[in-house]
């Protein structure tokens, strides 16, 4: 596969919505909005920056992904479908007791999936394994995740920061989905997680601030993470919780509920234009 | 062998010497090296032991990130922490995606000693026991953990692994037809009035219950049950139709363990009076080792007296 760049990124992150959201319609259950703002990182990282092989998911020298986020699963399932590990069509079964595609990410069964996640806390412990095999392997293959400003109250996560530290995990590349919102509300008044930058520095890693929702910006940290020798990469991206469905964004309610048939119809709508503009532009 | 040593000795020296038949062994601890025993393999392969700190959630995340890339990762810590702390952890990242990592809980049971409640784990044998998938083993010895580590180098997939923080006698490595093998218990000693279930340092106080007992005409079978799970389902079936009552013995609370797993295989499958002989679900205390056990009840006395009662309940 030609890796894809600029616009045509931002195309597949909004086709990639599209199949999300619809998943989650037909499901009647799921979290859209974590799904819709994590998008952008997750379709570059798999049509630009990952190494991987959709006709052999196992490939031993490939790239690690981990959704420490699991319960974005809805957007880790588009872009593995639409870079071709399994059927578009079977994201229809979303969350169905017919098919595969569980709730949160399941390693065994879903083609592409490096790690099942779902707990919150424990999905960077898991990257930050990998990141460390590839060391003691002496294999050149980085390690990915994305984590939520929420995930981050979780303690193990910083067990996990300090542990990539300590083994100057420099191939490990960490996204912070920073979208301000989790279900009870706020991130600041729930529980304040940042400043992250400040925090993640004191942890020895090298931290990059970015627009979550600008693939060149995407692309950039990226390279950046790769250029950075001795200690591992957060990418700490604002985003809007949300993105694309104009009354989902900024409502920490559309967290975890799915939309009904009228307001599907919006949705689809609105990303579907979304994608006519980038592609007429 | 002979002689006495803890199972966690054993064990340690097994992970020494398998490490070069094995290089996709990598051993990972919670700052508890010198308590494990993992400080000889860290000592001899540097490059393969990751100190992991005091974050043992954190550790078996790394070891299941670890598991997906090839590599063997036995994760050591106190099983209270192994089995208690890290229980979501062990099932959700480590079993649900069935990886190959043996959990290894150090310190099991009453026996820590001195140490007290906070440390003394008697619930992990039935947490492990819970998770599907999982393999749960309990060695009674030096010479059965040395072959349990080796075992368990040749299995694919998780597995929880029971170590004893006192010297025990080592008496299996003396039997003439003993054998290990994942799954199978092992007929310790033969007899036909009732039959002994026995886990770890249980085993051999199960043996001196049966000298007990042989006095006074009441002949016991003993089996060695190292793996509780899966159960040797058949090997009870066999005693239970065999001698007709079953005691479950096991340095571990009687809710959820072994005496849990036989008694619930039992009561579907071949009714006996089972009666359970453990820690009665009750929080333990400091002491020395020897003074603990004794104040539980897991002394081979109180295992005979557990025995003339199952007896006594026969029709």
């Amino acid at each position: 596969m030609e890796k894809l760049f600029g616009k045509d990124l931002s195309v597949m992150a909004y086709r990639a919505r599209l199949l999300a959201v619809d998943a989650i319609h037909r499901a009647k259950s799921g979290h859209p909005g974590g799904s819709l703002s994590c998008l952008d990182a997750l379709t570059t990282l798999y049509f630009n920056e990952m190494n991987l092989n959709p006709d052999d998911p196992g490939w031993p020298d490939r790239d690690r992904f981990v959704l420490s986020k699991g319960h974005c699963a809805p957007a880790l399932y588009a872009v593995l479908a639409l870079r071709g590990f399994f059927p578009v069509e079977e994201l229809q079964k979303l969350r169905s007791i017919e098919g595969h595609l569980s709730g949160h990410p399941d390693m065994k069964h879903v083609p592409g999936v490096d790690m099942s996640t779902g707990s919150l806390g424990q999905g960077l412990s898991t990257a930050v394994g990998m990141a460390l095999a590839a060391k003691h392997l002496g294999k050149a293959y980085r390690s990915y995740a994305i984590c939520g400003d929420g995930e981050v109250a979780e303690g193990q996560i910083w067990e996990a920061v300090m542990a990539a530290a300590k083994w100057d995990l420099d191939n490990l590349c960490v996204f912070i989905d920073v979208n301000g919102l989790q279900i009870d509300g706020a991130t600041r008044d729930v529980m304040p997680t940042e400043p992250l930058d400040k925090k993640l520095e004191a942890f020895n890693w090298h931290v990059i601030k970015i627009d979550g929702h600008d693939v060149s910006q995407i692309l950039a940290a990226l390279s950046e993470a790769r250029r950075t020798k001795g200690r591992p990469t957060a990418i700490l991206m604002a985003t809007v919780k949300g993105k694309g469905v104009s009354f989902m964004e900024n409502q920490a309610g559309w967290h975890g509920k799915a939309p009904n048939d009228d307001e599907f119809a919006i949705a689809k709508a609105e990303l579907e234009s979304k994608i006519k503009e980038l592609e007429e532009n | 062998m002979a002689g006495k040593i803890a199972t966690r000795g054993a064990y340690g020296k097994a992970l020494v010497e398998l490490a070069e038949k094995y290089p996709e062994l990598v051993v990972l601890d919670a700052d508890l090296s010198k308590a494990t025993m993992t400080k000889d393999f860290a000592a001899a392969y540097p490059d393969r032991f990751y100190d992991c700190g005091i974050a043992e959630n954190n550790m078996m995340g790394i070891a299941a990130g670890m598991a997906t890339c090839g590599l063997k990762p036995f994760t050591n810590t106190f099983a209270i922490f192994a089995a208690g702390r890290s229980y979501e952890q062990v099932r959700n990242t480590i079993c649900y995606p069935h990886l190959n990592v043996t959990v290894v809980g150090s310190h099991g049971g009453v026996s820590v000693g001195e140490d007290g409640a906070t440390h003394q784990c008697t619930e992990d044998l039935a947490l492990m026991r819970q998770i599907p998938g999982m393999l749960v083993l309990n060695p009674c010895d030096g010479n059965e953990m040395t072959q349990a580590v080796a075992a368990l180098m040749e299995y694919e997939g998780p597995a929880y692994l029971r170590l004893g923080r006192p010297a025990v006698e080592t008496f299996t490595d003396e039997l003439p037809d003993y054998s290990f093998e994942l799954g199978k218990g092992v007929t310790i000693a033969e007899g036909s009035d009732v039959t002994v279930v026995a886990t770890g340092m249980m085993v051999n106080m199960a043996r001196k219950a049966r000298e007990l007992l042989a006095a006074e005409g009441i002949s016991v079978r003993v089996i060695d049950m190292h793996t509780i799970k899966p159960l040797d389902e058949e090997l009870v079936l066999k005693a239970a139709k065999e001698t007709g009552a079953v005691v479950t013995s096991e340095e571990a609370s009687v809710l959820g363990g072994l005496g849990a797993a036989v008694a619930e295989f039992l009561g579907e499958n071949c009714p006996v009076p089972v009666i359970r002989h453990g820690v009665n679900d009750s929080f333990g205390r400091s002491g020395t080792a020897a003074a603990v056990l004794e104040h539980f009840g897991l002394t081979p006395e109180v295992l005979a007296e557990k025995c003339r009662k199952a007896v006594a309940m026969k029709k």
